[in-house]
């Protein structure tokens, strides 16, 4: 995590092919979103600038459902980093976003999003993303996902 | 031109010119002046293939677009009255831009045609507030529904 945690902390655009494509989540490929890391019950998504996602042609800003897609992606990414064993699959159950400022139009979009409570049914996720710093964040996220686990053993 | 054909066109002008609304391939009706927005199955919007289901976030961009567009078609309406019944040419709408958005995830979606529509509680000088529904097979079944916020005004959020 450290020339991560310096990425995060400054903000600086990335040479392409950072992380790695999310081949497993259709929909996320298909957008370009990569898994740059995880840590315990964290990660962090990157979603490279594209002009296909661009939602507002004037400006070349790109639409807030691809920041939403992210983020969603980003928490429920972030249930499955979380030191709870045993997770099978994860579900938005519902999602909050709010829009800060505009992506800088040409700029990756990054996210980080923190898992900081998972009881035995529902997790609790927060994020935010930015392209230009956190401390400029573009959204920030709250979010509950319902957590399918996998069938325990009996004792 | 007829009035009905003048938004209609404007709809269409804006699917066809927004990468965002192509790339996940909405297609929008107006019938009155209710807007159906429909998002066509492909595999690219599959998030999970076990189940499979729906990506939750282009269900979310789904909503968040419907939205957008329900309220341009308003605006519109709006401004055709003020110019006496037509669309002035080269009309171009100001994009209404999300403050916040909440969405509640009621169904798994499938690997099926999504449907949607917003409805626009209330409509102010600067902010448009708008709940949004978005169903599958069953009209009250529905598989997602949105509430937020937009901002009409270009004084920047």
């Amino acid at each position: 995590m450290t020339d991560l945690n310096k990425r995060l902390t400054e903000g600086v655009a990335t040479p392409d092919g950072e992380g790695v494509v999310l081949a497993g989540l259709p929909h996320s490929a298909a957008m370009g979103m990569r898994l740059i890391s995880t840590g315990e019950g964290e990660a962090v998504l990157m979603l490279p600038y594209s002009d296909m996602l661009i939602g507002d042609v004037a400006t070349g800003v790109l639409g807030g459902g691809a920041i939403t897609a992210l983020l969603d992606t980003c928490c429920g990414t972030a249930v499955f980093a979380s030191k709870t064993k045993g997770i099978a699959s994860t579900a938005t159950l519902d999602l909050r976003i709010d829009y800060m400022r505009p992506a800088t139009p040409g700029r990756d979009v990054y996210a980080h999003a923190e898992c900081y409570r998972v009881t035995r049914s529902v997790a609790f996720v927060r994020a935010l993303a930015w392209t230009e710093g956190r401390e400029k964040p573009v959204a920030t996220a709250s979010a509950a996902f319902i957590v399918e686990r996998k069938a325990e053993k009996s004792a | 031109m007829t009035e009905t054909g003048a938004r209609s066109d404007l709809l269409d002008g804006l699917s066809a010119s927004i990468p965002y609304i192509r790339f996940l391939g909405l297609i929008f009706e107006r019938r009155g002046d209710e807007i159906t927005a429909l998002m066509p199955y492909k595999p690219d919007l599959i998030g999970n293939p076990l189940l499979p289901a729906l990506h939750g976030g282009a269900t979310g961009a789904f909503l968040e677009i419907t939205a957008v567009m329900q309220i341009v078609s308003d605006l519109a309406l709006k401004d055709m009255a003020a110019a006496g019944g037509t669309l002035p040419n080269g009309y171009a709408p100001v994009m209404p831009k999300p403050i916040d958005i909440t969405f509640d995830y009621l169904r798994s979606g499938k690997s099926l045609d999504t449907y949607a529509r917003a409805i626009v509680q209330r409509r102010g000088r600067r902010v448009a507030n708008v709940r949004i529904e978005a169903w599958q097979e069953e009209r009250a079944k529905l598989i997602a529904t949105a509430h937020g916020n937009f901002l009409l005004s270009s004084g920047g959020a």
